[in-house]
């Protein structure tokens, strides 16, 4: 039982260690600003036009399957309400969080795996580099930068297909769809929705990362490590978004 | 020989990977000028050696000195100003994919901390587009900066990586494996250019091998600077110099032999006669 725990706490304890030695990394120089900026570029604008199809049909989506039940009580104008607060909490921050971590985990998780195995991290080491303040630092910047302003766009997305159904599908005017949305958002929803990407971009980056770096067994162990970092990754925005949700929501 | 400072001073080393045992008691010194080849199986540690070497790992007992300085509990930060005078070729060259063959060698002039400091002093971009360029042409390569790595063959990319070892003139160079893999006239084209840096400078050297061919020359050869070709040293009678290439054979972590390329060919146990010369 004991043999069985020990792996997964190591991995957590590795994790921990990345993650102090990244962020205090952020305070030191050498700063590596055009890896920052390039990995910007790979990671924010190389997902925006998958995040924007991703927001606008899930906008859609919530529209349609909402009318039904809210036809129920009549209450179809409310329809802006429900697509604006599913969207902002939960929905565009986790889907887009999932959709970074399947394009950038695995992207980050092979790129350092593959250096590792062909011995580039030992270079780096080797001629005076640190490759945490060279390349976990900068992407875990460039996450944690670029993963709330795609989440922000994803919601916004979201909600003009949730209006183009409202109004349609539904005959809803775009004017009673935004007052709706726009009244019910409140500024804890906000929050909650920008605090979640942030959150997530820190399990994107470092994990992506912790199974690069410690990548053993050549090309076969790149492909190990590049599954388990967008697994665990993936469960790791889930089980946070419960804990951060249970922390905003009081019942 | 009088007590000059190794440069290498291996002192009781052992590293333990879990139930395995990388090093097991490993001991030995490196003085300037001098070389040391080191065969062995697979996995018989002598990457591991070559790496606790540049502190790249840590050993779990005993001691290592660089430069007579003891590294073995130094912090990563405190290590760069040893490796700024150390270089390593990497088994495949270990160059860096992203950026091309002009910036991997430039690399250590600009990312070692010590190093960057002492170029910024006296130089600025045409210097360092000099060296780097001197470098390259040292190994031959003068006209492949643009190129980058992955464009390049796998001879090419070892003498690239033995341009970005040498272009900080340091004082220990670690040759990991450098003909692993090629045809025997590469093998010998890149001997050639690491008996030329021996020479040049008075490197101390260690190599990791597979060749027995590659320990032959260290040990026999030397570059003629006039005839811009290697040829064979004469024997100890008419120089009077001593043999300064030593052979090391490794087996599970622990070095099982040390001697003369002559003491090598006479050896007795079947370990090590599988690394002498097969006439």
């Amino acid at each position: 039982m004991l043999d069985l725990l020990k792996k997964p706490v190591e991995t957590f304890q590795e994790f921990v260690l990345l993650a102090g030695r990244a962020i205090r990394n952020i305070f030191r120089s050498p700063h590596y600003g055009d890896d920052i900026f390039q990995q910007m570029d790979i990671i924010g604008v190389g997902s925006l036009p998958i995040v924007i199809m991703i927001g606008f049909f899930s906008g859609s989506v919530m529209a349609l399957q909402m009318a039904r039940a809210l036809a129920t009580y009549g209450a179809q104008g409310q329809i802006g309400q429900i697509v604006a607060i599913t969207l902002v909490r939960e929905l565009g921050p986790v889907l887009t969080a999932i959709l970074v971590a399947g394009r950038n985990a695995s992207g980050i998780a092979s790129e350092l795996g593959s250096m590792k195995v062909s011995e580039q991290i030992d270079a780096m080491r080797a001629l005076g580099t640190d490759p945490i303040q060279k390349l976990v630092t900068p992407r875990l910047i460039a996450i944690a930068v670029v993963l709330p302003l795609l989440t922000i766009i994803a919601d916004f997305i979201g909600l003009i297909g949730g209006n183009i159904i409202a109004s349609t599908l539904l005959s809803i005017t775009a004017s009673q769809y935004w007052t709706s949305a726009w009244q019910a958002l409140e500024y804890n929803d906000l929050v909650q929705g920008l605090v979640k990407p942030f959150a997530f971009a820190i399990i994107i980056s470092l994990v992506g990362c912790l199974y690069g770096i410690r990548t053993t067994g050549g090309t076969q162990g790149v492909g190990k490590a590049t599954t388990q970092a967008v697994v665990s990754a993936s469960v790791w925005i889930f089980v946070t978004t419960f804990m951060i949700t249970k922390m905003f929501v009081r019942i | 020989m009088e007590e000059a400072p190794a440069v290498v001073h291996f002192d009781d080393v052992s590293i333990r990977y879990g139930d395995t045992v990388a090093l097991d008691h490993v001991s030995f010194k490196l003085h300037p000028g001098e070389s040391r080849i080191i065969f062995g199986a697979a996995g018989s540690g002598k990457t591991i050696l070559m790496k606790a070497a540049a502190g790249l790992v840590k050993p779990d007992s005993g001691r290592i000195f660089v430069f007579g300085q003891d590294i073995t509990h130094l912090k990563e930060g405190q290590l760069y100003e040893i490796r700024a005078r150390i270089g390593f070729l990497f088994q495949e060259g270990g160059l860096f994919d992203s950026i091309n063959i002009a910036d991997n060698v430039a690399y250590p002039l600009l990312n070692q901390p010590t190093l960057r400091h002492k170029f910024l002093e006296n130089g600025h971009d045409k210097s360092l587009h000099d060296r780097v360029k001197e470098a390259l042409t040292f190994v031959e390569l003068g006209h492949t900066l643009e190129k980058y790595p992955s464009q390049v063959s796998g001879g090419m990319r070892r003498r690239v990586g033995i341009a970005r070892a040498l272009i900080t003139e340091p004082a220990l160079m670690l040759y990991d494996s450098p003909t692993a893999g090629l045809d025997p006239i590469t093998s010998n084209n890149i001997i050639a250019v690491i008996l030329k840096e021996r020479e040049t400078r008075n490197t101390a050297t260690l190599m990791v091998t597979h060749r027995y061919q590659d320990g032959h020359l260290m040990a026999k050869f030397r570059y003629n600077p006039d005839s811009e070709n290697i040829e064979q040293v004469p024997p100890v009678a008419e120089t009077g110099k001593h043999q300064r290439t030593r052979f090391y054979v490794m087996n599970q972590g622990r070095i099982v032999f040390k001697g003369s390329e002559e003491e090598l060919q006479a050896a007795e146990d079947p370990y090590v006669r599988k690394f002498r010369r097969r006439s």
